[in-house]
């Protein structure tokens, strides 16, 4: 068994990328994710791969394009205004079909907003967040070791489903230190990569392009992604379920928020309130399913995140009102303690609504 | 009887009929840096980046290896590109919409950078695939469509001198301009074009060729007319030469 090592989620992440392959990464210094950058930019060399600390979030992102283009395993990290500044690129990565991972330690916003942790940026994260009809594949770790296995195996998904996949954390998941394992997935996908841009030696020319004049075709291409998220939504789909099976209200939270309700469970459980937690890990694709079949046994599902009620959304679309569903949410940085959780299901338990 | 091919069409360049308007300066250029590809034997090597602009659709021309970038963003594609392989010729082909505007900061530091690849960057003063808006480079005076009356200095400011901006930079190892207005300026061209391919063949840095370049559409002017006001107004503001030469050892 490998030995453990004591590492902040941002460490962690950066390490387990380059055990999972990943040769390049395009970066601009964002707190609180800058620990990533850092880490890269000395381990990189160390393995044959190469770093480059960008002009710009803008520009980062199109290095990261023109590396996955050139078939190099690649990845960038950023924080909320600086995801926000790369959406111009993800939007024309997803449009031509190329992988690479993108890692967002959430921060309270809008605008500059805070350093704190936040999961405002859930929305622009699942459900496109460029312009144009497209999804990231979304993993939302909920611990430094979960950081380290969703990031190794985000690089094969990315390459199964030639999209970019984000990882979402928030400021807390990256700074907290945690005792890591480095597991490298057994299996590692094997893609042939038959769209490289490497120069037209002995075979035809190859574009990597996202423009189509011609609207018939444009929807077709469309129509053709769409169709490949599809698949990713059969398949990918990824959510913890804790103390759920005798459960009489559900909470529904991610990341960082989902451990603290695992505290605000186990005191409730003690009071002899009967609380489950349903914890999505893929965002994108949402475990709807999940929820639905939930929605069919609790009366009473309490959705709690950093936002005003974003996860929010999907979880009432999943439930299709067949069930009361709550909302508890802080943002600007600030983070739920478990006993705000603990009083938020005491309040329904009562009868009372909170959302 | 057969008859001797004199000149034939570059290898690198492919039989499609072109998009350009009569008398734009793209179909020139595009001859110019395939016929170079020939000559250097780097087609099998060379990856191409096509901007927005006009110059988009150069992919249909080239039978290269290819990206098409987001507007501006050419510098950043290639950058990520040669980092991966460097054994690659990496050229972004960029207009003055892109280079000197929505990717300045692009293009000036990967300057900076003296990342190992060739920027073609073609000046002709005005936006034309949008049909004719201001330009960074557009002269003080000249007319656009966002600039009915002559582009004002008091409210738009004074066009960018790319190459002498660039040509400060330490990274950039060989900056030139040149121009396509008269065979003379072609010839000329050509060479320029070669030695910045030559300059990233050899890793001494970045390379930038301005080419000075006519759009006699959005000029609305007779081809004839559009080189003549090449020679006589842009070359005035954008003098044609060498602003940096790489030092050999």
């Amino acid at each position: 068994m490998a030995k453990k090592e004591f590492m902040s989620g941002n460490d962690a992440i950066a390490e387990a990328a380059i055990q999972a392959g990943c040769r390049f990464y395009f970066g601009y210094p964002i707190t609180p994710q800058n620990e990533i950058g850092e880490r890269m930019s000395w381990r990189l060399p160390q393995v044959g791969g190469g770093f480059i600390q960008a002009e710009s979030e803008v520009s980062a992102i199109y290095m990261v394009m023109g590396a996955a283009g050139a078939g190099a395993r690649v990845m960038t990290s950023s924080s909320s205004p600086g995801i926000s500044l790369m959406q111009e690129g993800i939007s024309y990565i997803a449009a031509a079909e190329l992988p690479c991972v993108i890692v967002n330690m959430m921060r309270g916003g809008p605008g500059l907003g805070g350093i704190q942790p936040s999961q405002s940026d859930y929305f622009q994260a699942t459900k496109g967040g460029g312009h144009g009809d497209y999804h990231l594949l979304v993993l939302a770790p909920s611990t430094a070791q979960e950081a380290v296995n969703l990031t190794m195996f985000a690089f094969d998904l990315a390459d199964k489903y030639r999209n970019p996949v984000m990882i979402l954390g928030d400021g807390n998941i990256g700074q907290m230190m945690e005792p890591v394992e480095f597991k490298p997935p057994e299996k590692q996908i094997a893609t042939e990569k038959d769209w490289v841009v490497a120069g037209a030696k002995n075979r035809p020319r190859r574009i990597i392009k996202t423009l189509y004049l011609n609207p018939v075709i444009l929807e077709k291409r469309n129509l053709e992604i769409a169709r490949k998220l599809d698949g990713a939504v059969k398949n990918e789909i990824r959510f913890e379920s804790y103390m759920t099976d005798d459960a009489e209200i559900i909470i529904a939270a991610y990341g960082t928020v989902a451990r603290i309700a695992k505290t605000a469970i186990k005191i409730l459980r003690e009071e002899g309130i009967k609380v489950g937690l349903l914890r999505p890990i893929s965002l994108y694709p949402f475990p709807s399913q999940a929820f639905a079949e939930a929605a069919g046994k609790v009366k009473n599902i309490l959705v709690v995140e950093m936002s005003l009620g974003q996860m929010l959304q999907d979880v009432k679309l999943a439930t299709c009102g067949r069930t009361n569903v709550h909302f508890y949410g802080r943002v600007g940085g600030l983070v739920p303690s478990f006993d705000e959780i603990v009083a938020q299901v005491q309040k329904i338990v009562k009868g009372g609504k909170t959302a | 009887m057969s008859l001797e091919i004199v000149v034939d069409r570059p290898k690198t360049l492919l039989p499609t009929p072109t998009h350009y308007c009569p008398g734009c300066g793209h179909g020139v250029i595009h001859r110019l840096v395939a016929e170079v590809i020939d000559e250097l034997g780097i087609r099998e090597k060379t990856v191409v980046v096509a901007p927005v602009g006009c110059a988009v659709l150069l992919y249909n021309y080239f039978d290269l290896d290819a990206y098409e970038a987001a507007h501006g963003r050419a510098p950043s594609i290639a950058t990520g590109c040669k980092r991966v392989r460097p054994d690659l010729v990496v050229f972004t082909y960029q207009g003055d919409g892109d280079f000197a505007a929505i990717g300045t900061a692009e293009a000036v530091h990967v300057a900076a950078r003296g990342e190992k690849i060739t920027t073609i960057f073609v000046n002709n003063a005005v936006y034309g695939m949008t049909a004719g808006q201001m330009a960074p480079t557009t002269l003080v005076g000249q007319k656009t469509t966002t600039c009915v009356n002559g582009r004002s200095a008091e409210t738009a400011g004074y066009p960018v001198r790319m190459s002498e901006l660039i040509a400060t930079l330490e990274g950039a190892a060989y900056v030139a301009r040149v121009a396509v207005s008269n065979p003379r300026y072609v010839i000329q061209a050509k060479k320029v074009i070669r030695k910045a391919f030559e300059t990233q063949i050899k890793g001494l840095g970045y390379s930038m060729v301005e080419v000075l370049s006519q759009c006699p559409t959005n000029w609305h002017m007779t081809p004839l007319e559009s080189t003549k006001w090449v020679e006589e107004k842009m070359m005035q503001y954008y003098p044609l030469g060498e602003f940096k030469v790489p030092k050999e050892a």
